[in-house]
């Protein structure tokens, strides 16, 4: 019990500090332009949220969180280019493009807001369910799954690509004006979506938190190390998995969907198959398994991205593929097994060296 | 009529395509279940090498002779290294070595680009190999490409000698027992490191031949592999692991399919059509098509 | 309680049939002990019972047939195993572990919150296999001998009327032998336990019936003693040359 109470106290403690930094010390500290890079790195920390609990977790290592990031992001944008034509009006990309005179029909509920806002969070997590009960009922797992998603994701882009006159093809949404009324050219209106996004990423640590802590998350875990055992204590290890996936989903679709106002753009380029082993990377380089890990981890990989790729294109790609094979080849807990692996070498305990080692679903 | 004759051939020929790249995969990701995201770069380093010895060579047909051998030995070789480099260290580790291979391709692109340039570089076809043979003349005619057909023929031959590999030749048979029966191979005294490793630089060497076939009809560039290479994928996730014979029928039927639904609806329809049928398939025989049964608790 | 009665099983894998029409029946309460040689069939048999491969024939325990069920159905109706290899999340610590075993039953909400106390079924389990001191160590850093008790704390604490355990002592001292044999003899005073085993001492000190398994199907069945006396018994562990006593050569195959 004392454990439980000094970890808690740790996590209140970590809790408050992210909470000062993120509402207190970036506002203050940064440029309007640094604080919307910021932004967009949150985003990216929310994906990552949700794929330390599906792949740290849960092993279900998803390459195609891209698909779920651009449903809500296209969900967020299709709503406010309507609002933006204003009544009545085609969105500025169809008047070019399109043959077309007036919506296409499954483009008109998204002029609703509180339909576009719900479709950012459950149209993800509907397409999650679909696959995911029809993947993990019949068994295909490890590596098959991983394809499948990877799958999952080229085709969507690629169908996305094809859509011109309804989706702007690869150039996606772009130019988003307004924002629930509110003009995102304005700094400070652009200061008010980042503190929507940095609340938002602190709700989802904090829901994921509970969820891997409770029961659930422990059952989580078993299912991830021998599935076939957990199917033997009586339980049906799909839907265990199905949940983690979905949630993670749901996620990825928020994420998508803050990213909108904060970038003002959703395009194919951003969901596609490399965009979305990307938001793996960040989960892994931190620790696929800690929270914490994940979202420092994602939030340093964005920054690194943003800062080496604008001057050193070539080295970026060089030193994204070697963090891929230092972080997962040498160091598979991520940046956040470092100080236990250090600890045990201090220690040598060598019984318990089996102990670090992040379990992968084969 | 000719349509679906010309539909089904253009399926077939996709088929082949699929079939030349997914073949070294059945090798590495089906029978010693290592999934090498890096083998789209191996087909691409193929593709590379005929391009640089059509520069050195000046007859388009000897060159492109001369790359076949060349670029299974230069892919090949990529492939050992990277096996001896990486994988071998990570072989209870499917997820990772995915995502270490993922890291690896990122890097070989990016040494294509700083190699030969990012805009995409094109060879010349031997004049055998640029034209057509009409199959059914008069006011509707039926033609097949001479290059289509090349590679069609190119892919049974790689099939064909794959097979006879692993069936009559001490080395296939050690690479059947170690697929099967890892333990008990290297207790009866067969080097597994070294049947790893071989087994590693035939799958990538097939990928570099797989690389020569795509220069016929398409261009050559840096990110040629990652268009690719997720099909590829799915052929073997489909066709099942440990059979060469899954893959080979596998690649024809989703060719086919590819090409069908391409003519009836549009190219980006397709690819989603294609995977809904994957996934739809894959609920009736969730381990692909043909699979080795165990008793093991995988 | 319930026993289990098992009617013309059989399973067959590409051709070869592993069981081959086994008419099987454990009483309740029974310590019934599977012997026979290797690929006799005994894991396969554990396997159609418990629905990890498909078999035809009939399996009845209680009032339900379990062939045909999916596995976590038919774990759901009481029937839990154990695997040759111990198989514990090592991850988790022993108490995770039997309280994940104890949850199938468990609702969303109860699921999704935190486990504030010990369940008493699992401080009773921890008690019973001997781990409570270890309760909050990782399974990883279990002992061998100690991973198999886990597993039966498991089936324990998952309140299964029926234990199938494969090879529950192989690897164990002769001390945790002992202290395993009586530990399935308090068990299935009130449940039915099923053992595959190889060690004929172990059986001989603590079957309270024996099933012969031979080539897929049933060779003899009766007490220990009555096994042992069975010709035909003698003739598949001993080969012709049948002497005295069927279960000490049995030692070569274990």
């Amino acid at each position: 019990m004392n454990l439980l109470k000094g970890r808690s106290a740790r996590a209140w403690t970590g809790f408050a500090g992210a909470a000062v930094a993120l509402f207190a010390v970036a506002p203050a500290a940064l440029s309007d332009f640094r604080l919307g890079l910021l932004a967009k790195y949150l985003c990216m920390a929310m994906v990552a949220v949700g794929i330390c609990l599906a792949w740290g977790r849960g092993g279900l290592l998803t390459l195609g969180q891209g698909v779920f990031f651009g449903l809500g992001g296209y969900a967020m944008a299709m709503h406010l280019k309507i609002a933006d034509a204003g009544p009545g009006n085609l969105p500025d990309f169809m008047q070019l493009y399109g043959t077309a005179t007036e919506l296409p029909w499954w483009w008109r509920p998204f002029g609703n807001p509180v339909f576009a806002l719900a479709a950012t969070v459950l149209l993800p997590m509907a397409v999650a369910a679909l696959l995911g009960l029809f993947v993990f009922r019949r068994r295909v797992k490890g590596a098959y799954f991983a394809i499948l998603s990877q799958a999952l994701a080229s085709a969507f882009a690629i169908w996305l690509v094809g859509q011109q006159a309804t989706t702007g093809g690869t150039n996606g949404l772009t130019d988003i004006q307004g924002f629930f009324g509110y003009a995102l050219d304005d700094p400070v209106n652009q200061r008010m979506v980042y503190f929507v996004i940095a609340a938002a990423l602190l709700l989802l640590i904090a829901l994921a938190r509970q969820l891997i802590h409770s029961r659930y998350g422990e059952l989580l875990v078993a299912v991830r190390d021998s599935e076939e055992r957990v199917r033997f204590l009586g339980y049906d290890p799909a839907n265990v998995k199905l949940v983690a996936y979905v949630v993670a989903a749901g996620m990825a679709g928020l994420a998508g969907a803050l990213f909108v106002p904060a970038v003002g753009i959703i395009s194919p380029a951003l969901i596609g198959i490399v965009p979305s082993i990307e938001f793996v990377i960040g989960a892994a380089v931190g620790g696929r398994a800690s929270l914490v890990g994940a979202v420092l981890g994602a939030i340093a990989v964005a920054w690194a991205k943003t800062a080496l790729s604008e001057e050193f294109p070539a080295g970026w790609t060089y030193f994204q593929g070697l963090l891929f094979v230092v972080a997962l080849a040498f160091l598979p807990g991520g940046l956040a097994s470092l100080a236990k692996v250090l600890r045990r070498r201090g220690a040598t305990a060598p019984a318990k060296a089996a102990v670090v080692t992040v379990g992968e679903a084969a | 009529m000719t349509v679906i004759l010309g539909q089904t051939f253009t399926g077939i020929s996709i088929g082949a395509v699929l079939l030349l790249i997914a073949l070294g995969l059945s090798l590495t990701f089906g029978q010693m279940n290592v999934i090498n995201m890096a083998h789209g770069e191996f087909i691409m380093a193929g593709a590379y090498t005929t391009y640089v010895l059509q520069k050195s060579i000046s007859s388009a047909g000897i060159s492109l002779i001369v790359a076949l051998p060349v670029a299974f030995l230069v892919s090949g070789a990529l492939g050992a290294l990277l096996e001896w480099l990486l994988i071998r260290r990570l072989y209870l580790r499917p997820l990772d070595t995915l995502l270490v291979t993922w890291g690896v391709s990122l890097m070989l692109q990016q040494l294509a680009r700083d190699i030969f340039g990012a805009p995409n570089v094109q060879t010349r076809a031997p004049d055998a190999l640029t034209g057509n043979i009409t199959v059914i003349g008069g006011a509707d005619p039926l033609t097949f490409a001479t290059s289509r057909l090349f590679i069609l023929g190119l892919a049974i031959a790689a099939v064909v000698a794959l097979s006879l590999t692993l069936r009559l030749t001490p080395l296939g048979r050690r690479i059947r027992a170690v697929v099967q029966n890892r333990d008990l191979a290297e207790v009866s005294g067969i080097s597994t490191a070294r049947v790893d490793r071989t087994a590693f630089f035939i799958g990538s060497g097939l990928a570099g031949v797989a690389g020569v076939a795509l220069t016929l009809v398409g261009p050559i560039g840096p990110t040629m592999g990652t268009n690719v290479i997720i099909d590829a994928f799915l052929v073997i996730v489909v066709g099942g692991i440990g059979r060469l014979r899954g893959s080979v029928i596998v690649a024809f039927v989703l060719g086919v399919l590819q090409a069908v639904l391409e003519y009836s609806t549009t190219v980006s329809v397709a690819k989603v059509l294609v995977l809904v049928a994957i996934v739809a398939f894959l609920q009736w025989r969730p381990q692909g098509l043909y699979t080795l049964r165990t008793r093991s608790l995988v | 309680m319930s026993g289990l009665e098992i009617r013309g099983l059989r399973v067959s894998f590409d051709g070869f049939t592993a069981v081959d029409g086994v008419d099987l029946d454990v009483r309740a309460g029974d310590l019934r002990f599977l012997i026979g040689p290797n690929g006799a069939g005994k894991t396969t048999l554990v396997d159609a019972v418990t629905g990890l491969v498909k078999a035809r024939g009939s399996v009845r325990f209680g009032d339900e047939e379990l062939l045909g069920r999916s596995v976590h159905r038919i774990a759901r109706s009481g029937v839990g195993r154990t695997f040759q290899t111990a198989t514990v999340f090592e991850e988790l610590t022993v108490l995770q572990n039997l309280d994940i075993a104890a949850g199938a039953g468990r609702g969303a909400w109860t699921m999704l919150r935190r486990r504030t106390s010990v369940p008493e079924e699992v401080a009773t389990a921890l008690d019973t296999v001997g781990l409570a001191e270890l309760a909050d160590s990782p399974a990883g850093t279990l002992a061998h001998g100690q991973k198999q008790w886990l597993e039966i704390g498991m089936l324990l604490v998952q309140d299964v009327r029926l234990l199938l355990l494969d090879e529950p002592v192989a690897g164990m001292s002769h001390d945790e032998r002992q202290a395993t044999g009586e530990l399935l003899r308090r068990i299935s005073e009130e449940r039915t336990v099923v053992v595959i085993e190889h060690d004929m001492d172990f059986m001989r000190s603590f079957a309270r019936s024996v099933s012969v398994l031979h080539a897929g199907r049933v060779l003899s069945e009766g007490t220990v003693a009555e096994v042992q006396a069975d010709p035909k018994v003698q003739e598949v562990y001993l080969g012709h040359a049948a002497t005295e006593d069927a279960g000490d050569l049995a030692v070569r195959e274990a």
